[in-house]
């Protein structure tokens, strides 16, 4: 039997470009942004990147990281 | 261990509990129907950059411990992890006593959000009391079930509670999980935005929030001792704690509730509380 159709495959953006969900844009104050990484520790899609980078073609813009972040160094913005 | 761009609301607990399976060597997901299947990805593509099964509800122990076996018999080592919902863990509960009775060499995580929240939000045997689900519309008539004392009642080789509010907490029980041998429960508490109604940015805060007030007990259970976790410790004592209320009220699932209803809740809270105690070696 020929299992092949019945086996998915790993691929980044699984349900598509999922940036598009987005209402609000977590936007980084690199001034005021300490490197703790806790926004990264806590992103539940896992779009920040240990330099505090954020890939916006898949952050749905849930804010954890605006709401983690102590310095208060992240800003969500109306998209 | 998943990839961004999957299909899990935003703000959701699976997706980052599901992050943190980095922490153990070599993980081999089952997993029964609920979010996390559709969160590890719809056909043909997968999310997750492990294997990972898809079973009906109640097999899932079962296939967990046959692909544990013959991993065992092909030379891998693996972990093999029962990944399942509440909702799986009242259906399957059958599969899942037994496998615990027979000390299957694997691990089963329970991301436990309180309610079947894949088919709409209908009440679980872990759903709180008094909580409005779809179908406890007044609010549920039965307090919740505690997985994690029954999985000490069947002398399970490791216990453990754990909460998406504390990561780190969360990471150091699946690598210690990992490292171990034998059947080894993990029950962690999920706050779903849309099924507790609350807003997406708040996940972390009420999870914090269930832990400080005393609804979520953070615990391990190995080698026939219970011990409080570190970061729930101080809500061990009761003075310690927040107002129930500020965790209650700050979901929508509880707006309805009024102060003694409240009141009945810590009671029954405290109970529990008194059970763990006694259990406790600290």
């Amino acid at each position: 039997m020929d299992l092949e159709p019945l086996i998915s495959r790993m691929k980044i953006g699984s349900a598509g470009e999922t940036g598009s969900w987005r209402n609000y844009r977590p936007v980084v104050n690199k001034e005021l942004c300490n490197k703790c990484k806790t926004c990264f520790s806590y992103c539940p899609e896992g779009v920040i990147s240990e330099d505090i980078e954020i890939d916006y073609r898949f952050c749905k813009g849930c804010g954890i990281c605006k709401e983690i972040c102590r310095q208060k160094a992240i800003e969500m913005v109306p998209e | 261990m998943i990839l961004p761009g999957n299909t899990s609301c935003q703000g959701c607990p699976i997706s980052l509990a599901m992050r943190c399976l980095d922490e153990i060597e070599n993980p081999v997901l089952v997993i029964p129907a609920g979010c996390s299947t559709v969160v590890a990805g719809l056909h043909p593509n997968s999310a997750m950059k492990i294997p990972v099964i898809h079973v009906p509800f109640a097999s899932t122990n079962a296939v967990a411990c046959g692909v544990k076996k013959a991993y065992d018999q092909l030379g891998i080592k693996a972990n093999v992890i029962a990944w399942m919902g509440d909702g799986a863990a009242d259906i399957g509960f059958a599969t899942l006593s037994a496998s615990a009775v027979r000390k299957d060499d694997l691990i089963t995580i329970v991301v436990d959000n309180e309610a079947y929240m894949n088919t709409g939000t209908q009440a679980s045997l872990s759903t709180f009391w008094k909580a409005k689900t779809t179908t406890s519309p007044k609010g549920k008539g039965d307090e919740r079930r505690n997985l994690a004392l029954i999985m000490i009642a069947h002398k399970a080789d490791y216990v453990a509670t754990a909460t998406v509010g504390y990561i780190e907490d969360l990471r150091r029980k699946f690598r210690k999980a990992g490292e171990m041998s034998g059947f080894r429960f993990i029950h962690l508490h999920s706050p779903c935005p849309p099924g507790w109604r609350f807003p997406s940015e708040k996940t972390i805060e009420i999870a914090r929030k269930a832990v400080a007030s005393g609804a979520w007990a953070l615990f391990e259970y190995h080698q026939g001792r219970l011990r409080f976790s570190p970061v729930g410790r101080r809500y061990v004592e009761k003075e310690n704690r927040i107002p129930l209320a500020d965790y209650l009220k700050s979901q929508g699932r509880f707006e309805h509730l009024s102060v003694e209803e409240i009141e009945e809740l810590e009671k029954v809270i405290e109970e529990e509380w008194k059970i763990l105690r006694k259990l406790s070696t600290d």
